[in-house]
């Protein structure tokens, strides 16, 4: 019966092509604005390490001022130099990496190519292992390059084509911040969304464009760039007491593969917090934290606020484009007051009735669907250039979501075509049946 | 066949209480073809939607084929109406944007028979009426007449053995009138029970038993045999 139903759907569409057509356009309008801002609400909040969020962790502990809390009576979110290259010392992860972002001036040798800005990462070598970054040639320093502050550099692939061209320049020489670097690798497309790593810099800004080892922080006495608390005054003046201060600017990441390690990892944790306090530091209660990818992206609120907001706004406007819909069905069902009639004369039972109208219904929710998705699309334009270029990897449509438009329209125009369907099964067929 | 007894019926609103049929009794054999006649308002409609189980009733007893039907829910009646009882309506009912092959598969639709079966039975209906060459056709491209025709063919098609039809010549001049009646008679001779609300006297005429209905009521019961030529009902 169900493809009876459906040619009936159809005739029935062609038999009122206004109504049908006011009824699509309203799911449409519906669909195609919350699944503008379903999806980005939905890329912003998306895993970007799927394989490996479990086992990831974001290292968080709570040397702030004793009186204030850092934020809301929350821990803070970054690590002082001191913490992140003694936790760095102690080696006890799987993996492990401080990092931190900074950038400088490359002078490419090629005259033709001006000196740019770039931004860089610093990281310890374990960086591109605990993060899957693909390689386009060569490969990662190692923990010897790590310790001996090496200046090698990992060049991300634009940056490869800008300043050689594209061709395997592992072993080439770059100046950067009035230094030369070897180059040793060169990555790949890789551009995680959101940036779990450094959320604090703008979860969703691009990857930085270079990598150098960590220790160079020091050694070159690189620029902050990004986020930087500070809760006390360095103690002393120049470069090195500001990098040695109560101030946090550095991130660090463990990969622990069990829960025993994670375990394991903050007993340790708790352990060097109290050998601190017995040194005078870590006024506040112990608090120490290590959250996964996913419950990192929660705790800092990747999804932005005003994304919900538009999210449930839109919504809204669904729900009244729905409201709009059962309005139009009930004129479009009571027009077929006769035919209704005329069927439960000849032995359509209620419950038949019910399914070929909701057949029908489902089919005006599933074109309104797809316009809706096209909708979308313009929608997701729009947040484009309304925005620009950072939401550029979040304004697009994928398969999941295309998918969940689809049922979010079947679902939504079945549940606005209850009522009305419920109402046109209910007709007295006898009064139907004499009055046409 | 169809057994009534003392059956009720009222229509209230929030102001008036309206006695459509009280204390109606009828009895039809298989077989028979009955007129009924009466004024307009007596219940003669009521009757007909009681008898075709599209309206429900509020006193004594009404059985069908055997079968008391006050105790069917709605799938029951529903399956009853599809496999024993033929409407053919005074407006044809016919649905607009379908063609007469769909207009008469509409019933056996419901009936679960299969595609081959329902196209043997279609065909074999359409060609009782001698429409068989206009299985394409929308209604629309049909006369009054053949119009009528199609629904009956509809009512056939599910060989019912009991066929309801309420004025099935009220929108047709007296030409096509006569067609449809004769072949009702036909349909009657082959041994469907036929049960026919009509204000035609010349008509009723035509049927093997007439009932005259008066303020819900059976107030006379003749044989068409018993009749004097000038009187029916």
């Amino acid at each position: 019966m169900f493809s009876y139903y459906l040619r009936l759907a159809f005739k029935s569409i062609r038999r009122n092509p206004i109504l049908s057509a006011l009824m699509v356009a309203a799911i449409a309008l519906g669909i195609g604005s919350s699944m503008t801002t379903i999806t980005v609400n939905y890329l912003m909040s998306a895993n970007p390490i799927p394989e490996k969020s479990d086992v990831l962790y974001h290292v968080q502990v709570d040397s702030w001022d004793p009186h204030n809390a850092f934020n809301d009576d929350d821990i803070p979110n970054q690590l002082t130099w001191t913490e992140a290259t003694n936790l760095m010392a102690a080696n006890k992860a799987m993996r492990q990496t401080a990092m931190a972002k900074t950038g400088g001036i490359i002078e490419p040798s090629d005259q033709d190519v001006k000196p740019f800005e770039a931004s860089a990462r610093l990281a310890f070598g374990d960086f591109f292992s605990m993060f899957n970054v693909p390689f386009l040639f060569g490969s990662s320093w190692d923990a010897e390059a790590d310790q001996n502050r090496s200046q090698v550099i990992v060049l991300t692939k634009r940056i490869n084509e800008q300043v050689f061209g594209g061709v395997n320049s592992v072993g080439e020489t770059l100046s950067m911040f009035g230094t030369n670097f070897r180059v040793v690798g060169v990555l790949d497309d890789w551009q995680p969304m959101p940036k779990f790593y450094d959320v604090n810099n703008g979860a969703f800004d691009e990857s930085e464009e270079v990598f150098i080892p960590f220790f160079l922080k020091e050694e070159l006495e690189l620029p902050n760039w990004g986020n930087t608390n500070c809760w006390k005054s360095p103690e002393g003046e120049g470069f090195k007491a500001f990098l040695r201060s109560e101030c946090i600017n550095f991130q660090m990441w463990v990969e622990l593969p069990t829960q025993n390690d994670k375990a394991e990892y903050l007993d340790f944790l708790n352990s060097y917090v109290s050998e601190q306090k017995d040194l005078g530091r870590f006024p506040r209660p112990i608090q120490n934290r290590l959250s996964n990818v996913m419950e990192w992206m929660e705790d800092q609120e990747v999804v932005a606020d005003d994304a919900q907001i538009m999210l449930w706004l839109s919504l809204m406007f669904l729900l009244v484009c729905l409201l709009n819909t059962i309005g139009l069905l009930l004129a479009k069902f009571t027009g077929k007051a006769a035919e209704i009639g005329l069927r439960r004369a000849v032995g359509a039972s209620k419950g038949d009735l019910f399914f070929q109208h909701l057949v029908e219904t489902a089919l005006i929710g599933l074109l309104g669907g797809v316009f809706g998705l096209l909708l979308a699309l313009v929608g997701l334009e729009g947040i484009k250039s309304l925005y620009g270029e950072f939401v550029r990897d979040l304004a697009a449509l994928d398969f999941t979501m295309v998918l969940v438009g689809l049922v979010l329209a079947l679902v939504s125009s079945i549940a606005a075509g209850l009522y009305p369907t419920w109402r046109a099964c209910n007709i007295a067929p006898a009064s139907q049946l004499k009055s046409q | 066949m169809l057994k009534m007894t003392e059956i009720k019926k009222v229509f209230r609103t929030d102001l008036v209480e309206t006695h459509a049929l009280r204390d109606f009794n009828l009895h039809v054999d298989e077989g028979d073809f009955v007129a009924v006649t009466g004024p307009s308002g007596s219940g003669k409609t009521t009757f007909l939607n009681i008898a075709g189980l599209l309206e429900t009733f509020e006193g004594g007893s009404y059985q069908l084929d055997g079968e008391d039907v006050s105790h069917l829910n709605d799938k029951q009646r529903s399956q009853m109406r599809n496999e024993k009882i033929g409407f053919i309506f005074q407006s044809f009912n016919l649905i607009p944007d379908l063609d007469l092959f769909d207009n008469v598969d509409v019933p056996l639709r419901y009936r679960g028979f299969n595609a081959p079966e329902r196209r043997k039975r279609i065909e074999q209906s359409l060609d009782l009426v001698g429409l068989a060459n206009r299985m394409k056709h929308l209604p629309s491209q049909l006369s009054g007449g053949q119009q009528q025709r199609v629904a009956i063919a509809r009512a056939l098609a599910g060989e019912p053995r009991f066929l309801l039809a309420d004025e099935p010549t009220g929108n047709l001049d007296s030409k096509m009138a006569n067609s449809v009646m004769s072949l009702l008679q036909d349909i009657n001779d082959r041994g469907t029970t036929i049960v026919m609300v009509t204000h035609d006297q010349e008509l009723a005429r035509q049927a093997k038993r007439n009932i005259y209905v008066r303020d819900g009521k059976v107030s006379e019961l003749h044989e068409v045999s018993e009749l004097p030529d000038a009187v029916t009902a």
